[in-house]
């Protein structure tokens, strides 16, 4: 049995991982769950942030933190102009998944293009920096991207519960055309959702950028689990999100430190499909 | 066997012998890899199909199956080293069993549908990958096979595993067309469009996505077995990979999920397309090519290039020619012994958590008579249709059709013994037209007639219903009365002995309502049994042989129209207190 220090430091891994994940499939669960879109673009989008400012940050020397102030309304207004697109073409639930994919598939070839394949890391000096709590060593990157994911969440999940336009966007989501018509405009909403997820996209963006190697290829590591912990967190609940996330994450990592870390998928999966034959209705 | 089907069996066949006489002219090494890999992506765009496409069951996991495939001939070939041909049919039989087990446990679960089947698939292919790669299956390093024997066929291994990947390929395309041509494939749609409303008509939906599920299976597995040797080195990372399920599903949807050819047109698209562009000097911007023109397909061609072709190539169709008014001229069915009891419920219960909908229902309808069924909202009366008829199970109590016990009966086999129902609000299989939607009904109802037979019985149904016009409208295109007089056209298609309407007359017009008894009346003259639910007491005193009044989930009176509306009890119930 690892010593209580490794454990709690794994599970302080998977809660950061956690975080980073959440952060990931934040913008695919609001799609998916208000919009009945797939959109695997976000997934690129995200990478596309990381390459922004790791290039902001080493060629113009920024701190990372002050790119999302390009970055981020930049990604807004291409998450809205997606959207537009989407609804010009009439998109739904399978067929987004096509073209979805097809936009990563191009973005991906734009990054390779732009960046080439090798591996890029990013140096800052908050890399390097950790905080000591008791016997534990906390990351400060990994502290931050945690903390930016659990404001992220919060405020997502307490605008759509209880701001009017959050209200609209759930209404809209359940009844669309009952919700148009006690004047909700569905296309502004979905324009408004969009551009929301691809600005968290870009927030992703920047903790990938800060706490892992980049590659192109990259893209689609993440979607395996990122998908699942959208989906057993309910789509379009935030906070249920960010619970399955940290929940998947923790447990990888404590499986990581009991057993080896070849079987940390096992834990989480199986403890999933447990999940979806009881409770499906959850 | 119609000429223009004979045709198309033929030119298959030949397209078959053509391209298994390819290796014999022994071509550069480019063109076999080249459509081998074409045929891998055939087999397995159609095999998911079969299940995704078909039953609307969206698996993210086909990895999983595949992959089962590939390590199951691996396993074989080099630890045991039986012979590479003798493990292709194991290959596919360990992924059939995988998918059947899987399908067994989980078609169980009513709430696992959509894109909770999808997760359950995915977390399954990775749970898969995880423990193939901690034992000795793989155990990490990889599988080597390059000294594992195979057959020259046509003088080389490769044209071997060319050879049998074109047979799997075909074999695979021509699965999908004899399922989509059978009683099978027309059930797997109706789960597509609307699962419970297939099972209400007699579709053992069930059995048939287990057995889809399986099929689809098999399909995945030999592929790859075969796969294992092509490669001749098989890691887990490269087998069990989402990237392979995605790809598949791309596929599928680029060339169409609701057509047999569907998915072997997107597959040789995409992977000729991938195949021509990546190599060479300007690979990335190929690799954006093929994301371009995926979503310019797409775009343009929403139901897939096989949905497209249809479209495009069906005439345009004579409407007068389907308006055939026949006077409803409806076969008599073998008279019951009028006044027996034919449905008995007793003490039937049924709890939602802790909302007692139904709190010991004892009722009897007799053969030849109409019941109506009232009751203020909420007293259970659509719950009682729905454990009657097999959608929910009752909690407590017994319910027996003609003699024969039905409570834990599955709702196929309760319309295959002749009780039909409609839906307070209707429902239909929404890409079936109107009359497939009846056909349906009659195709898997007490006459189980072939579908050709099914639908000219269906014209005359809905002829009965007043809605030939509509034959070949889809059913969004109709109103709400049209709709529940679909229901009804389709309840009554399968035949049925007793019938269960849940408010097929509100909302009519007066004009309509007088249509709508009279309706009523001629089913009961053909010797359908009638339970009717309904509001409009005008309605249900004119009709009704007898009446029973639901109230809080029990029966609070019963008998003759006139004396139960006098029913003290049944005024208080319905109007309060002050009325009674």
């Amino acid at each position: 049995m690892p010593s209580p220090t490794l454990i709690g430091q794994a599970l302080l891994a998977g809660l950061f991982t956690g975080g980073l994940y959440a952060l990931l499939g934040l913008g695919l669960s609001l799609t998916w769950g208000l919009l009945r879109l797939i959109n695997l673009v976000n997934f690129a989008l995200a990478f596309l942030g990381a390459y922004l400012t790791y290039h902001i940050a080493t060629a113009w020397r920024f701190d990372p933190f002050l790119t999302l102030a390009i970055v981020v309304p930049a990604f807004f207004v291409l998450g809205v102009v997606l959207q537009l697109g989407f609804l010009r073409f009439e998109i739904h639930e399978l067929t987004s998944l096509i073209v979805t994919f097809g936009l990563t598939v191009i973005l991906e070839s734009l990054i390779q293009w732009i960046w080439t394949a090798d591996f890029r890391r990013l140096e800052t000096p908050y890399a390097r920096s950790t905080l000591k709590l008791g016997t534990l060593f906390v990351g400060v990157t990994g502290l931050m991207g945690f903390v930016a994911a659990a404001a992220l969440t919060l405020s997502t999940w307490a605008w759509l519960r209880w701001s009017y336009l959050g209200k609209a966007v759930r209404a809209s989501a359940e009844d669309g055309a009952m919700a148009a018509a006690f004047g909700v405009d569905r296309r502004r909403v979905a324009l408004l959702l969009s551009g929301l997820s691809a600005a968290y996209a870009a927030v992703a963006g920047l903790f990938i950028a800060m706490s892992h190697t980049l590659a192109p290829s990259q893209i689609y590591a993440w979607m395996g689990v990122v998908f699942a912990a959208v989906i057993i967190g309910r789509l379009g609940n935030a906070l249920g999100l960010f619970t399955a996330a940290i929940f998947i994450a923790a447990s990888e990592a404590l499986t990581m430190a009991v057993t080896s870390p070849g079987w940390a998928p096992l834990v989480s999966f199986t403890l999933l499909i447990v999940v979806l034959l009881l409770r499906p209705e959850l | 066997m119609t000429k223009r089907r004979m045709a198309a069996a033929l030119a298959f066949l030949a397209c078959g012998v053509l391209l298994a006489l390819l290796p014999a002219l022994q071509p550069p090494a480019f063109y076999e890899t080249f459509l081998y890999l074409i045929f891998f992506w055939v087999a397995l765009a159609t095999s998911w199909n079969l299940i995704s496409g078909y039953a609307g069951y969206f698996s993210f996991g086909h990895a999983a199956f595949f992959g089962s495939g590939v390590y199951t001939t691996a396993t074989l070939t080099s630890k045991y080293a039986v012979p590479f041909l003798v493990t292709l049919p194991l290959a596919g039989l360990v992924a059939a069993l995988l998918g059947c087990g899987i399908g067994l446990v989980v078609f169980r679960v009513r709430g696992v549908r959509g894109e909770l089947f999808a997760l359950l698939t995915l977390a399954i292919t990775f749970v898969l990958a995880t423990i193939v790669l901690n034992t000795p299956i793989d155990g990490g390093p990889g599988v080597f096979l390059a000294a594992v024997p195979v057959p020259a066929w046509l003088g080389s291994s490769h044209a071997t595993l060319y050879l049998l990947s074109l047979i799997v390929a075909l074999g695979s395309v021509a699965t999908a067309f004899a399922v989509q041509s059978s009683r099978w494939g027309t059930g797997l749609f109706a789960i597509r469009d609307d699962e419970d409303v297939g099972e209400v008509l007699g579709v053992p939906t069930y059995r048939y996505k287990v057995l889809a599920f399986a099929v689809s299976c098999f399909i995945a597995g030999v592929v790859g077995g075969i796969y294992a040797l092509f490669v001749t080195y098989v890691t887990v990372p490269d087998v069990f990979s989402i990237g392979l399920a995605v790809d598949a599903i791309m596929m599928a949807a680029l060339g169409g999920t609701r057509s047999w050819i569907g998915p072997a047109i997107g597959a040789a698209i995409v992977s000729g397309l991938t195949q021509t562009l990546t190599g060479g000097q300007s690979a990335i911007l190929n690799r954006a090519l093929i994301g371009a023109v995926l979503i310019v397909v797409i775009v343009f061609l929403p139901d897939g290039v096989a949905g497209g072709l249809a479209r495009w190539g069906r005439r345009p169709r004579s409407t007068l020619a389907a308006v055939t008014v026949t006077t409803a001229s409806v076969p008599a069915r073998q008279q019951q012994a009028n006044g027996m009891p034919l449905l008995r419920c007793s003490e039937v219960r049924k709890a939602f958590r802790g909302l007692q909908a139904l709190t010991g229902v004892t009722l009897e309808a007799r053969a030849g008579e109409i019941l109506g069924l009232i009751g203020p909202n909420g007293s259970g009366k659509s719950t009682l249709i729905n454990v009657i008829s097999g959608y929910y199970q009752a909690d407590f109590g017994r319910i027996t059709f003609d003699g024969q016990e039905i409570t834990r009966v599955e709702g196929h086999r309760i319309a295959g013994l002749g009780l039909s129902r409609t839906y307070q609000i209707p429902r239909s299989c929404r890409r079936l037209t109107v009359l497939d939607n009846v056909a349906l009904s009659a195709m898997f109802g007490v006459p189980a007639l072939g579908r050709e037979a099914a639908r000219s019985e269906a014209r005359s149904w809905l002829g009965f219903t007043g809605l030939a016009a509509k034959a070949d409208a889809l059913p969004a295109e109709l109103n709400l009365h049209e709709r529940k007089f679909l229901d009804l056209a389709r309840a009554l298609a399968a035949q049925p002995r007793l019938i269960l309407m849940d408010e097929v007359l509100s909302g009519l017009t007066p004009a309509q309502m007088v249509g709508a008894v009279a309706l009523v009346r001629k089913i009961r003259a053909q010797g359908t049994t009638v339970i009717f639910v309904e509001h409009i007491m005008s309605a249900v005193i004119d009709l009704a042989d007898r009446i029973v009044v639901l109230a809080g989930g029990q029966v609070l009176a019963e008998g003759l129209p006139r004396d139960v509306m006098r029913d003290p009890a049944v005024i208080r119930a319905y109007l309060g207190r002050a009325y009674a």
